[in-house]
Protein backbone atom coordinates (compact mmCIF):
# COMPACT_ATOMS: atom_id res chain seq x y z
CA UNK A 1 0.00 0.00 0.00
CA UNK A 2 1.29 3.37 -0.94
CA UNK A 3 2.59 5.45 1.97
CA UNK A 4 2.16 9.12 1.07
CA UNK A 5 3.75 10.61 4.17
CA UNK A 6 7.41 10.58 5.15
CA UNK A 7 8.44 8.28 8.03
CA UNK A 8 8.96 10.09 11.37
CA UNK A 9 12.77 9.98 11.07
CA UNK A 10 12.60 11.59 7.61
CA UNK A 11 10.60 14.74 8.32
CA UNK A 12 12.65 17.69 7.08
CA UNK A 13 13.44 20.42 9.65
CA UNK A 14 14.76 23.93 9.04
CA UNK A 15 18.47 24.50 9.63
CA UNK A 16 20.92 27.37 9.49
CA UNK A 17 21.40 30.23 7.05
CA UNK A 18 24.87 31.07 5.75
CA UNK A 19 25.04 34.70 4.63
CA UNK A 20 26.78 35.88 1.48
CA UNK A 21 30.09 37.74 1.96
CA UNK A 22 29.72 41.45 2.71
CA UNK A 23 29.40 43.59 -0.39
CA UNK A 24 27.66 40.93 -2.51
CA UNK A 25 24.75 42.51 -4.36
CA UNK A 26 23.50 39.78 -6.69
CA UNK A 27 22.37 37.06 -4.28
CA UNK A 28 20.44 33.84 -4.88
CA UNK A 29 19.30 31.64 -2.01
CA UNK A 30 20.17 27.95 -2.30
CA UNK A 31 18.06 25.80 0.01
CA UNK A 32 19.86 22.49 0.37
CA UNK A 33 18.69 19.23 1.99
CA UNK A 34 21.10 18.09 4.70
CA UNK A 35 21.35 14.83 6.59
CA UNK A 36 24.27 13.85 8.77
CA UNK A 37 24.47 10.09 9.48
CA UNK A 38 26.87 10.72 12.38
CA UNK A 39 24.31 12.59 14.47
CA UNK A 40 21.33 10.51 13.29
CA UNK A 41 19.11 13.58 13.72
CA UNK A 42 16.27 14.26 11.32
CA UNK A 43 17.27 15.84 8.00
CA UNK A 44 16.97 19.60 7.62
CA UNK A 45 17.43 22.28 4.98
CA UNK A 46 20.27 24.80 5.16
CA UNK A 47 20.05 28.09 3.29
CA UNK A 48 23.10 29.47 1.52
CA UNK A 49 23.17 32.98 0.10
CA UNK A 50 25.28 32.63 -3.02
CA UNK A 51 26.98 35.63 -4.64
CA UNK A 52 25.91 35.19 -8.26
CA UNK A 53 28.38 37.78 -9.58
CA UNK A 54 31.07 35.31 -8.67
CA UNK A 55 29.50 31.97 -9.62
CA UNK A 56 29.22 29.76 -12.70
CA UNK A 57 25.86 29.40 -14.52
CA UNK A 58 24.81 25.88 -13.52
CA UNK A 59 23.30 24.57 -10.30
CA UNK A 60 26.39 22.37 -9.88
CA UNK A 61 28.58 25.48 -10.03
CA UNK A 62 26.51 26.94 -7.20
CA UNK A 63 26.75 23.76 -5.12
CA UNK A 64 30.52 23.51 -5.60
CA UNK A 65 30.89 27.17 -4.69
CA UNK A 66 28.95 26.48 -1.49
CA UNK A 67 31.14 23.46 -0.76
CA UNK A 68 34.39 25.31 -1.54
CA UNK A 69 33.69 28.66 0.09
CA UNK A 70 30.78 28.42 2.52
CA UNK A 71 30.34 24.94 3.98
CA UNK A 72 32.75 22.11 3.18
CA UNK A 73 30.50 19.55 4.89
CA UNK A 74 27.94 19.52 2.04
CA UNK A 75 28.07 16.09 0.39
CA UNK A 76 27.12 15.46 -3.25
CA UNK A 77 28.13 13.21 -6.12
CA UNK A 78 29.56 14.81 -9.24
CA UNK A 79 32.14 13.99 -11.85
CA UNK A 80 32.02 15.04 -15.49
CA UNK A 81 30.15 18.38 -15.15
CA UNK A 82 28.83 17.98 -18.70
CA UNK A 83 25.80 15.67 -18.48
CA UNK A 84 27.38 12.38 -19.47
CA UNK A 85 28.34 10.64 -16.22
CA UNK A 86 24.97 10.87 -14.48
CA UNK A 87 26.46 11.40 -11.02
CA UNK A 88 24.96 14.75 -10.03
CA UNK A 89 21.33 13.72 -10.47
CA UNK A 90 19.14 15.31 -7.81
CA UNK A 91 15.80 17.00 -7.26
CA UNK A 92 16.17 20.66 -8.26
CA UNK A 93 13.24 23.08 -8.18
CA UNK A 94 10.85 20.15 -7.75
CA UNK A 95 12.03 18.09 -10.73
CA UNK A 96 14.73 15.46 -11.06
CA UNK A 97 17.62 16.48 -13.29
CA UNK A 98 21.40 16.80 -13.49
CA UNK A 99 22.83 19.70 -11.48
CA UNK A 100 25.53 20.21 -14.12
CA UNK A 101 23.14 20.84 -17.02
CA UNK A 102 20.46 22.78 -15.11
CA UNK A 103 20.96 26.54 -15.42
CA UNK A 104 20.39 28.57 -12.26
CA UNK A 105 18.72 31.27 -14.39
CA UNK A 106 16.03 28.78 -15.45
CA UNK A 107 14.81 28.55 -11.86
CA UNK A 108 12.35 31.07 -10.44
CA UNK A 109 12.75 32.07 -6.80
CA UNK A 110 14.97 30.16 -4.39
CA UNK A 111 17.00 27.24 -5.69
CA UNK A 112 15.63 24.24 -3.76
CA UNK A 113 17.79 21.14 -3.89
CA UNK A 114 16.87 17.71 -2.53
CA UNK A 115 18.29 14.24 -3.11
CA UNK A 116 16.56 11.95 -5.63
CA UNK A 117 13.07 11.29 -4.18
CA UNK A 118 11.95 8.33 -2.07
CA UNK A 119 15.43 6.82 -1.63
CA UNK A 120 17.44 6.05 1.50
CA UNK A 121 19.73 9.00 2.16
CA UNK A 122 23.40 8.26 2.90
CA UNK A 123 24.39 11.88 3.48
CA UNK A 124 22.94 15.19 2.26
CA UNK A 125 22.35 14.88 -1.52
CA UNK A 126 23.84 11.40 -1.76
CA UNK A 127 21.17 8.71 -1.89
CA UNK A 128 21.62 4.94 -1.84
CA UNK A 129 20.97 3.57 -5.34
CA UNK A 130 21.81 -0.07 -4.55
CA UNK A 131 18.30 -1.24 -5.41
CA UNK A 132 18.30 0.80 -8.62
CA UNK A 133 21.56 -0.79 -9.80
CA UNK A 134 20.38 -4.28 -8.81
CA UNK A 135 17.27 -3.76 -10.92
CA UNK A 136 19.45 -2.68 -13.85
CA UNK A 137 21.56 -5.82 -13.46
CA UNK A 138 18.41 -7.97 -13.29
CA UNK A 139 17.48 -7.14 -16.92
CA UNK A 140 20.83 -8.64 -18.06
CA UNK A 141 22.06 -5.54 -19.87
CA UNK A 142 24.38 -7.27 -22.28
CA UNK A 143 24.08 -8.98 -25.65
CA UNK A 144 22.84 -12.51 -25.24
CA UNK A 145 23.25 -14.93 -28.16
CA UNK A 146 23.10 -18.62 -28.92
CA UNK A 147 24.85 -18.49 -32.28
CA UNK A 148 28.64 -18.65 -32.27
CA UNK A 149 30.58 -15.44 -32.86
CA UNK A 150 31.57 -15.12 -36.53
CA UNK A 151 35.29 -15.97 -36.61
CA UNK A 152 36.33 -13.30 -39.07
CA UNK A 153 34.24 -10.23 -38.24
CA UNK A 154 31.88 -8.43 -35.87
CA UNK A 155 28.19 -9.21 -35.55
CA UNK A 156 26.83 -7.03 -38.30
CA UNK A 157 23.72 -4.90 -38.14
CA UNK A 158 21.91 -2.96 -40.86
CA UNK A 159 21.73 0.81 -40.64
CA UNK A 160 17.97 0.56 -40.06
CA UNK A 161 18.39 -1.92 -37.21
CA UNK A 162 21.06 0.25 -35.67
CA UNK A 163 18.70 3.23 -35.78
CA UNK A 164 16.23 1.33 -33.60
CA UNK A 165 18.69 1.76 -30.72
CA UNK A 166 18.72 5.56 -30.94
CA UNK A 167 17.04 7.04 -27.91
CA UNK A 168 17.88 3.90 -25.92
CA UNK A 169 21.64 3.49 -25.78
CA UNK A 170 22.14 7.08 -24.56
CA UNK A 171 20.83 6.30 -21.07
CA UNK A 172 23.44 7.28 -18.45
CA UNK A 173 21.70 5.57 -15.50
CA UNK A 174 21.36 8.78 -13.49
CA UNK A 175 18.10 7.45 -11.96
CA UNK A 176 16.24 10.73 -12.55
CA UNK A 177 13.40 8.88 -14.30
CA UNK A 178 12.88 5.99 -11.89
CA UNK A 179 12.95 8.22 -8.82
CA UNK A 180 10.50 10.66 -10.43
CA UNK A 181 7.90 7.91 -10.91
CA UNK A 182 5.13 7.76 -8.26
CA UNK A 183 4.54 4.13 -9.17
CA UNK A 184 8.22 3.44 -8.46
CA UNK A 185 7.96 5.32 -5.16
CA UNK A 186 5.19 3.03 -3.95
CA UNK A 187 6.50 -0.23 -5.46
CA UNK A 188 10.26 0.00 -6.01
CA UNK A 189 10.69 -3.33 -4.23
CA UNK A 190 8.86 -5.10 -7.07
CA UNK A 191 8.43 -2.66 -9.98
CA UNK A 192 11.62 -2.40 -12.06
CA UNK A 193 11.11 1.28 -12.90
CA UNK A 194 11.59 3.20 -16.16
CA UNK A 195 15.42 3.11 -16.31
CA UNK A 196 15.75 -0.67 -15.99
CA UNK A 197 12.86 -1.21 -18.42
CA UNK A 198 14.28 1.20 -21.00
CA UNK A 199 17.57 -0.68 -20.77
CA UNK A 200 15.81 -4.00 -21.08
CA UNK A 201 14.11 -2.70 -24.23
CA UNK A 202 17.50 -1.52 -25.52
CA UNK A 203 18.48 -5.23 -25.81
CA UNK A 204 15.03 -6.44 -26.86
CA UNK A 205 15.17 -3.97 -29.77
CA UNK A 206 18.72 -4.99 -30.74
CA UNK A 207 18.65 -7.13 -33.91
CA UNK A 208 21.82 -8.94 -32.77
CA UNK A 209 20.35 -10.10 -29.44
CA UNK A 210 18.85 -13.59 -29.69
CA UNK A 211 17.06 -13.89 -26.37
CA UNK A 212 14.08 -11.60 -26.81
CA UNK A 213 11.70 -14.38 -25.73
CA UNK A 214 13.51 -14.99 -22.44
CA UNK A 215 13.73 -11.26 -21.78
CA UNK A 216 9.98 -10.89 -22.27
CA UNK A 217 9.32 -13.96 -20.09
CA UNK A 218 11.29 -12.30 -17.30
CA UNK A 219 9.22 -9.11 -17.55
CA UNK A 220 5.81 -10.82 -17.82
CA UNK A 221 4.84 -9.88 -14.28
CA UNK A 222 2.12 -7.78 -12.65
CA UNK A 223 4.71 -5.71 -10.84
CA UNK A 224 8.02 -5.78 -12.76
CA UNK A 225 6.50 -4.27 -15.91
CA UNK A 226 2.83 -3.54 -15.42
CA UNK A 227 3.11 -1.08 -12.54
CA UNK A 228 3.77 1.47 -15.30
CA UNK A 229 0.56 3.48 -15.71
CA UNK A 230 1.93 5.90 -18.31
CA UNK A 231 2.25 8.71 -15.79
CA UNK A 232 5.11 10.02 -17.95
CA UNK A 233 7.00 11.70 -15.14
CA UNK A 234 9.99 9.61 -16.31
CA UNK A 235 10.02 11.12 -19.80
CA UNK A 236 9.37 14.56 -18.32
CA UNK A 237 12.42 14.36 -16.06
CA UNK A 238 14.99 12.62 -18.31
CA UNK A 239 17.95 15.02 -18.61
CA UNK A 240 19.02 13.26 -21.83
CA UNK A 241 15.63 13.76 -23.48
CA UNK A 242 14.95 10.02 -23.73
CA UNK A 243 11.46 8.49 -23.54
CA UNK A 244 11.31 5.56 -21.09
CA UNK A 245 7.48 5.64 -21.16
CA UNK A 246 7.58 4.82 -24.87
CA UNK A 247 10.05 1.97 -24.34
CA UNK A 248 7.79 0.47 -21.68
CA UNK A 249 4.77 0.81 -24.00
CA UNK A 250 6.74 -0.99 -26.72
CA UNK A 251 7.54 -3.86 -24.33
CA UNK A 252 3.84 -4.11 -23.42
CA UNK A 253 2.95 -4.22 -27.14
CA UNK A 254 5.44 -7.03 -27.75
CA UNK A 255 3.83 -8.96 -24.89
CA UNK A 256 0.48 -8.75 -26.69
CA UNK A 257 1.94 -9.38 -30.14
CA UNK A 258 3.62 -12.63 -29.23
CA UNK A 259 0.35 -14.01 -27.90
CA UNK A 260 -1.64 -13.36 -31.06
CA UNK B 1 6.25 -0.70 0.62
CA UNK B 2 7.24 -0.44 4.26
CA UNK B 3 10.25 1.61 5.27
CA UNK B 4 12.47 -0.46 7.56
CA UNK B 5 15.63 1.51 6.77
CA UNK B 6 17.15 3.42 9.72
CA UNK B 7 18.23 6.11 7.27
CA UNK B 8 15.77 8.83 6.26
CA UNK B 9 13.64 8.54 3.13
CA UNK B 10 14.23 11.50 0.82
CA UNK B 11 11.14 13.69 0.26
CA UNK B 12 8.93 12.73 -2.69
CA UNK B 13 5.35 14.04 -2.97
CA UNK B 14 6.36 16.75 -0.49
CA UNK B 15 8.77 18.38 -2.93
CA UNK B 16 8.05 16.99 -6.42
CA UNK B 17 6.38 19.27 -8.95
CA UNK B 18 4.40 16.62 -10.80
CA UNK B 19 3.97 17.28 -14.54
CA UNK B 20 0.44 17.64 -15.94
CA UNK B 21 0.55 14.08 -17.31
CA UNK B 22 1.08 12.80 -13.76
CA UNK B 23 -1.71 14.95 -12.32
CA UNK B 24 -4.12 13.69 -14.97
CA UNK B 25 -3.03 10.13 -14.20
CA UNK B 26 -3.99 10.70 -10.56
CA UNK B 27 -7.32 12.12 -11.76
CA UNK B 28 -7.85 8.98 -13.86
CA UNK B 29 -7.31 6.81 -10.77
CA UNK B 30 -9.55 9.11 -8.72
CA UNK B 31 -12.40 9.12 -11.25
CA UNK B 32 -12.09 5.33 -11.53
CA UNK B 33 -12.67 5.08 -7.78
CA UNK B 34 -15.54 7.59 -7.99
CA UNK B 35 -17.21 5.52 -10.72
CA UNK B 36 -17.05 2.45 -8.49
CA UNK B 37 -18.72 4.32 -5.63
CA UNK B 38 -21.18 5.88 -8.09
CA UNK B 39 -22.21 2.44 -9.31
CA UNK B 40 -23.05 1.46 -5.73
CA UNK B 41 -25.29 4.56 -5.64
CA UNK B 42 -26.90 3.48 -8.92
CA UNK B 43 -27.68 0.09 -7.38
CA UNK B 44 -29.17 1.87 -4.37
CA UNK B 45 -31.32 3.95 -6.74
CA UNK B 46 -32.57 0.81 -8.50
CA UNK B 47 -33.17 -0.96 -5.20
CA UNK B 48 -35.16 1.98 -3.85
CA UNK B 49 -37.28 2.07 -7.00
CA UNK B 50 -37.91 -1.66 -6.73
CA UNK B 51 -38.87 -1.39 -3.06
CA UNK B 52 -41.94 0.71 -3.70
CA UNK B 53 -43.16 4.31 -4.01
CA UNK B 54 -42.19 5.40 -0.50
CA UNK B 55 -38.52 4.43 -0.69
CA UNK B 56 -38.33 5.83 -4.21
CA UNK B 57 -39.81 9.13 -3.02
CA UNK B 58 -37.14 9.51 -0.33
CA UNK B 59 -34.34 8.58 -2.77
CA UNK B 60 -35.79 11.02 -5.31
CA UNK B 61 -35.86 13.85 -2.82
CA UNK B 62 -32.25 13.11 -1.84
CA UNK B 63 -31.07 13.09 -5.45
CA UNK B 64 -33.00 16.29 -6.22
CA UNK B 65 -31.39 18.11 -3.33
CA UNK B 66 -28.16 20.08 -3.52
CA UNK B 67 -25.89 17.23 -2.36
CA UNK B 68 -27.63 14.70 -4.59
CA UNK B 69 -27.23 16.94 -7.61
CA UNK B 70 -23.58 17.59 -6.71
CA UNK B 71 -22.91 13.86 -6.51
CA UNK B 72 -24.56 13.17 -9.87
CA UNK B 73 -22.70 16.10 -11.46
CA UNK B 74 -19.42 14.71 -10.12
CA UNK B 75 -20.39 11.25 -11.37
CA UNK B 76 -21.11 12.65 -14.84
CA UNK B 77 -17.70 14.31 -14.97
CA UNK B 78 -15.97 11.19 -13.64
CA UNK B 79 -17.68 9.08 -16.29
CA UNK B 80 -16.71 11.37 -19.18
CA UNK B 81 -13.17 11.95 -17.95
CA UNK B 82 -12.50 8.27 -17.33
CA UNK B 83 -13.96 7.32 -20.72
CA UNK B 84 -12.11 10.02 -22.69
CA UNK B 85 -8.85 9.31 -20.90
CA UNK B 86 -9.45 5.61 -21.51
CA UNK B 87 -9.43 6.36 -25.23
CA UNK B 88 -6.13 8.22 -24.67
CA UNK B 89 -4.77 5.10 -23.02
CA UNK B 90 -5.93 3.01 -26.00
CA UNK B 91 -3.87 5.20 -28.33
CA UNK B 92 -0.87 4.77 -26.04
CA UNK B 93 -1.45 1.01 -26.08
CA UNK B 94 -0.95 0.98 -29.85
CA UNK B 95 2.16 3.11 -29.41
CA UNK B 96 0.72 6.44 -30.56
CA UNK B 97 1.08 9.86 -28.89
CA UNK B 98 3.69 8.81 -26.35
CA UNK B 99 6.03 11.74 -26.88
CA UNK B 100 5.91 14.38 -24.17
CA UNK B 101 4.37 17.13 -26.28
CA UNK B 102 1.52 14.98 -27.61
CA UNK B 103 0.91 13.42 -24.19
CA UNK B 104 0.51 16.93 -22.75
CA UNK B 105 -1.74 18.07 -25.59
CA UNK B 106 -3.95 14.98 -25.48
CA UNK B 107 -4.23 15.39 -21.71
CA UNK B 108 -5.48 18.96 -22.03
CA UNK B 109 -7.82 17.87 -24.84
CA UNK B 110 -9.29 15.10 -22.67
CA UNK B 111 -9.80 17.53 -19.79
CA UNK B 112 -11.56 20.07 -22.01
CA UNK B 113 -13.64 17.37 -23.73
CA UNK B 114 -14.84 15.90 -20.44
CA UNK B 115 -15.79 19.32 -19.03
CA UNK B 116 -17.66 20.25 -22.25
CA UNK B 117 -19.45 16.87 -22.40
CA UNK B 118 -20.43 17.16 -18.73
CA UNK B 119 -21.87 20.65 -19.18
CA UNK B 120 -23.58 19.65 -22.43
CA UNK B 121 -25.20 16.64 -20.75
CA UNK B 122 -26.52 18.80 -17.91
CA UNK B 123 -27.71 21.46 -20.34
CA UNK B 124 -29.66 18.88 -22.35
CA UNK B 125 -31.02 17.35 -19.12
CA UNK B 126 -32.17 20.79 -17.97
CA UNK B 127 -33.92 21.52 -21.30
CA UNK B 128 -35.87 18.25 -21.64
Amino acid sequence: MAEFKLPANSIVMTGKTVKAPAGATNIRKFIVYRYDPDTGENPHTDTYEVDMDNCGPMVLDGLLKIKDEMDSTVALRRSCREGICGSCSMNIDGRNTLACTKAIDDIEGDVKIYPLPHQPVIKDLVSDLTNFYAQYASVKPWMSTDAAVPPDRERLQSKEDREKLDGLYECILCACCSTSCPSYWWNSDRYLGPAALLNSYRWIADSRDENTGERLDELEDTFKLYRCHTIMSCTDSCPKGLNPAKSIAEIKRLMVKRKS
Amino acid sequence: MSWDDPRPMSPHLQVYKLPITAKLSILHRGTGGALFLGLILMIAVLASAASGPESWASMHSFLSGFFGQLIIFGFTFALYYHACNGVRHLFWDIGKGLDLENARKSGVAVLIASVVLTLLTWLIAALV
